[in-house]
C-alpha cells in the first residue's frame, strides 16, 4: 500500500501528488511536504547539495520507516519519494504524502514521517557555498523533533 | 576473496575512496593495517557501523569473513 522510492533523478512533485489523489478517492484527507533545496542570496547562498545514500541499507530503511507509519495511523495510503545525487536551487528533495480518512491521522503521519527521514534515515548530505562544499551535521533540533514521538 | 569496508559521507572524504578491499580478519587487525588518522575516524564515537547492511550495537566483536562489508555510518543528514 505505501509507495516508496528513492530516486536517482528529479521528480515531479505535482505529477506524482496529482496521481496519489488520484489513486485515494476514498481518502477525506491528504497531507503532503516537499523539501526543496533553499534559493537564496548572500555568501552563504547553496549552490548545490548532494545527498549519498547506501544502497545496503537506505531503501530498506525506508521501507521500515513506511511500515511503522503506516502501523500507527490508520492511512488509505503512503508516498515517500526521496532523491539522492547532485540537486540545485529549487528542486525537490523529498516529497511525503499521507491519505486517510481523517485529517488528523494524515497530519500526523506526515509530519512523522519527515521527521524520521530527516535524522534517522540513511543520507549524507553535503551542500555547496561560494567555500567550497561542507557536510551537513543533523542540528539539535532534528534530535527534538524526533523526541515528540 | 577479500572483505570490503564502505565508507559514507564526510568518511569518504577522509579516505579518499568511498570502499577498500581488505583481507578478512579481526576488525582491530584490519584497522591497524590503514592510515591511522583513518582509522581514528572509523573509531569515532558517532560512527556507527553495519555488517552486510544490518546495524551493529557497538559492543560486540567483528571478525570479518570473506565477502563481508562494512560500511562506516557518521552521523545522518537527510530531508
Amino acid at each position: 500500500m505505501a509507495d516508496v522510492r528513492l530516486l536517482g533523478e528529479a521528480f515531479s512533485p505535482t505529477d506524482e501528488l496529482a496521481a496519489f489523489n488520484a489513486a485515494h478517492p476514498q481518502a477525506g484527507g491528504v497531507v503532503s511536504f516537499l523539501g526543496q533545496v533553499r534559493c537564496e542570496g548572500g555568501p552563504n547562498a547553496v549552490e548545490a547539495l548532494e545527498l549519498k545514500h547506501y544502497a545496503a541499507m537506505t531503501l530498506p530503511g525506508m521501507e521500515a520507516l513506511a511500515a511503522a507509519t503506516q502501523a500507527r495511523w490508520a492511512l488509505d495510503g503512503l508516498l515517500m519519494i526521496h532523491r539522492y545525487g547532485v540537486m540545485h536551487p529549487g528542486d525537490p528533495i523529498v516529497l511525503v504524502a499521507a491519505a486517510a480518512r481523517h485529517r488528523r491521522d494524515a497530519f500526523a503521519a506526515a509530519d512523522f514521517a519527515m521527521d524520521h527521514l530527516k535524522s534517522q534515515s540513511w543520507f549524507w548530505k553535503r551542500e555547496k557555498t561560494a567555500k567550497g562544499w561542507r557536510w551537513i551535521e543533523p542540528r539539535p533540533d532534528d534530535h527534538r523533533d524526533l523526541a515528540r514521538w | 576473496m577479500p572483505a570490503r569496508l564502505v565508507f559514507l559521507g564526510r568518511l569518504e572524504d577522509i579516505a579518499g575512496m568511498g570502499e577498500l578491499a581488505v583481507n578478512p580478519g579481526p576488525l582491530d587487525q584490519v584497522l591497524a593495517a590503514l592510515d591511522p588518522a583513518l582509522a581514528v575516524e572509523l573509531l569515532g564515537e558517532r560512527v556507527r557501523m553495519a555488517l552486510n547492511g544490518a546495524l551493529l550495537g557497538g559492543n560486540e566483536a567483528v571478525v570479518l569473513a570473506e565477502g563481508d562489508e562494512l560500511a562506516f555510518l557518521p552521523p545522518v543528514s537527510g530531508g
